[in-house]
């Protein structure tokens, strides 16, 4: 789950004792002018969950009310990726001396939190892996224990942060906590910045929290979320399955997200295009029923496969699933099936009575058949 | 990591739906299931097993070399630890979406006690004719059949397919290995690589990969000195980028992960990449009579 940076810094960073600058959401060009009058000269900055906002022109300064109106009223509505403004963070400036980057993050190889640093603040991450490589400092920390100073400062050594140092390694550390109690996937400072004041202070904040762990971070949960989705995929998302809306015709059921990837792979190899990524694999494998009316309530399939095969999802329990959703929703295009695993004699049997359907016996069959209809 | 006969067997979260369903499988495909485990109801039978509080009291009053967990993500971690420090030498995690963090922390208890986690959000393992840990259909008979080809898989419902292929084309199985679809998984594609190639009882190997991380170009850095026929299939080549495919593993950001990427590493190892699953079986069998070179021919031939 994405954060926007207001929302990253507010629920995250200040708690954790992070410095951030003064700053105010707005939701109008009027707000943003209320906003400069309290704090004075001002950053405008969209609030949208996706990395270079500046170059998109989502960033912008204001030095008075009346400037920070009318650049609120630029951003406003813009379209940033995928995603329109319609909050804007209006924040104190400051003359920036140096930009850091810092981040916390899941090491999936080495299966532990790991810490980056680099003086080479302000770009991306991967841009700074692939333009300056010895910039990055990385630190490793088990699980179970904190970063200590001793162990941060020997990450920083020779990087020649003078009198930040301090206050480096004391938000380190509290970032790190911050990963921890938060289930962050993944929280980034960048930039982290050294003001001419001497202060080291947060001016941007991404955070990711592990989908998996929203369940036990529910108080912070709310404020994030803001993915953007279809109408269809939200429907999707409302009844608990993943569903992707794609630009093909040829509509996907499938349990298991190899398998359904897969059906995925063998339209497209036959010519086809898949009209969706959806599946009912694991614990889903009852809502096959809400599954087949979702892909049906897509306007731009012309024909639906239905690939089960069974390992932990019974494709008995499946195909009654979506015999009892077909009563209802009377499919008009055409729907070729191929079931196989746990349960596949009561699942084909049920799928011949109640549908007079003949599941194919390869699932390429089924697909090239699907493929072939959609034309 | 291949199961056999004699490894007895303890279920962590036994009296469930599921953990009944899939022990009554296990049991009736002769896996050796000496203990279940349910804290509120120690000293009881449950499907002919008898009950213990804890991974630890099973070890003690029965052994267990094998553990697998039917256990809900809040409390699976609890679960996995307890079971490392019992001791217990091959842990079987299946449940998905179990935090990231806890998941790091079941990596670690396992280091340090010297388990093998294979998983989380794996199928689990099956030996055909002999046994299986985990939810898998080893026990439907036009899917599995005892042979000599291993197969790797991330995916359950792949592998299960993949396998039945095998099995239509006369090709029994040795071994089928879960490894799961998680980003962090205790077992690799490499590690389950690595087993089957030193497995006497495997002739050939099929690796079933997916799009996301680096697991499936780590494999064909090892694949490189193999020498038994290896054919791959990567599924993911038609997915968007930048989405999470089911599988929190499933992902490709920027050029990590991709499908060409995968295909590359494995095709410069000599493994046999395939378009489709369908084409898998006919690959191997041409790579048991003629080798490589016949492979390749099989599959342009597709």
């Amino acid at each position: 789950m994405n954060f926007e940076e207001h929302a990253a810094k507010s629920l995250v960073l200040a708690p954790a004792a992070i410095p951030v600058l003064r700053a105010i959401l707005c939701l109008s060009a009027k707000e943003a002018a209320m906003a400069a009058a309290q704090i004075g000269p001002c950053v405008v900055k969209a609030q949208v969950p996706v990395g270079k906002r500046g170059k998109a022109g989502g960033i912008k300064l204001a030095n008075t009310p009346k400037e920070a109106e009318q650049v609120a009223g630029q951003i406003l509505d813009m379209r940033i990726g995928d995603y329109t403004v319609e909050r804007l963070l209006v924040e104190q400036q400051a003359k920036i001396v140096r930009e850091f980057y810092a981040a916390v993050l899941n090491d999936t190889t080495l299966r532990k939190p790991l810490i980056l640093f680099s003086t080479e603040g302000g770009m991306d991450i991967e841009e700074i892996a692939a333009e300056k490589p010895k910039a990055i400092r990385r630190l490793a920390v088990d699980i179970d224990k904190a970063p200590s100073a001793k162990d941060i400062s020997s990450m920083l050594a020779g990087l020649d942060l003078g009198a930040a140092e301090p206050q480096v390694t004391d938000i380190l550390q509290k970032l790190h906590a911050a990963y921890r109690a938060r289930d962050a996937e993944l929280l980034e400072v960048n930039p982290l910045a050294l003001l001419a004041d001497g202060r080291v202070v947060a001016l941007d904040c991404k955070f990711v929290l592990d989908d998996a762990a929203i369940y036990r971070q529910a108080d912070i949960a709310v404020g994030g979320g803001a993915s953007a989705m279809t109408d269809l995929e939200r429907r999707g998302a409302e009844a608990g399955l993943k569903l992707i809306q794609l630009d093909g015709n040829v509509g996907v059921l499938a349990n298991g997200a190899g398998l359904t990837m897969t059906t995925m792979d063998v339209i497209r190899h036959y010519g086809g295009k898949p009209a969706n990524f959806l599946e009912i694999g694991g614990e889903a494998y009852t809502k096959a029923g809400i599954a087949l009316d979702l892909v049906l309530s897509n306007p731009g399939v012309k024909s639906l496969v239905i690939n089960f095969c069974g390992a932990f999802a019974r494709t008995d329990v499946m195909a009654d699933g979506v015999i009892k959703a077909w009563a209802k929703l009377r499919p008009t295009v055409p729907v070729f099936f191929s079931i196989h695993g746990t349960g596949e004699d009561e699942a084909v049997a049920l799928v011949r009575g109640a549908l007079g359907i003949e599941p194919y016996d390869f699932m390429e069959d089924a697909v090239q058949a699907a493929v072939r209809a959609a034309q | 990591m291949i199961v056999r006969k004699k490894d007895r067997v303890v279920v962590l979260g036994i009296t469930g739906k599921q953990g009944t369903f899939w022990t009554e499988k296990m049991i009736g495909y002769s896996t050796n299931v000496v203990a279940g485990i349910n804290p509120k109801r120690a000293g009881e039978m449950h499907v002919g097993v008898p009950i213990f509080a804890s991974p630890a009291d099973a070890v003690r009053a029965v052994g267990a070399d094998v553990a697998v967990m039917f256990i809900p993500p809040p409390m699976a971690k609890e679960a996995a630890v307890s079971a490392a420090q019992a001791g217990i030498k091959l842990l079987i995690v299946l449940t998905e979406h179990i935090p990231a963090q806890d998941v790091m922390a079941i990596h670690a208890a396992a280091a340090k006690h010297g388990t093998r986690v294979v998983g989380p959000n794996t199928a689990g393992l099956v030996t055909p004719g002999e046994c299986f840990v985990g939810i898998m259909p080893a026990f439907v008979p036009s899917v599995f059949k005892p042979g000599r080809v291993g197969v790797i898989s991330r995916s359950g419902s792949l592998g299960t397919l993949v396998c039945l292929n095998l099995t239509r084309a006369g090709l029994g199985q040795s071994a089928f290995i879960g490894i799961g679809g998680d980003p962090m998984l205790g077992t690799t594609t490499r590690d389950a690589l690595e087993a089957l190639d030193a497995d006497a009882g495997t002739d050939a190997i099929v690796i079933v990969g997916e799009i996301g991380g680096d697991m499936e170009e780590a494999a064909a850095e090892y694949a490189k000195g193999v020498r038994k026929p290896m054919v791959a299939f990567i599924a993911g080549a038609a997915a968007p980028p930048g989405k999470k495919m089911g599988h929190a593993g499933a992902i490709v950001t920027g050029n990590t992960g991709s499908y060409a990427g995968k295909r590359k590493a494995l095709e410069a190892a000599s493994v046999i990449a395939v378009d489709a699953p369908s084409q898998i079986a006919a690959a191997v069998a041409a790579g048991l009579k003629g080798g490589r070179t016949a492979m390749q021919a099989a599959v342009s031939r597709q």
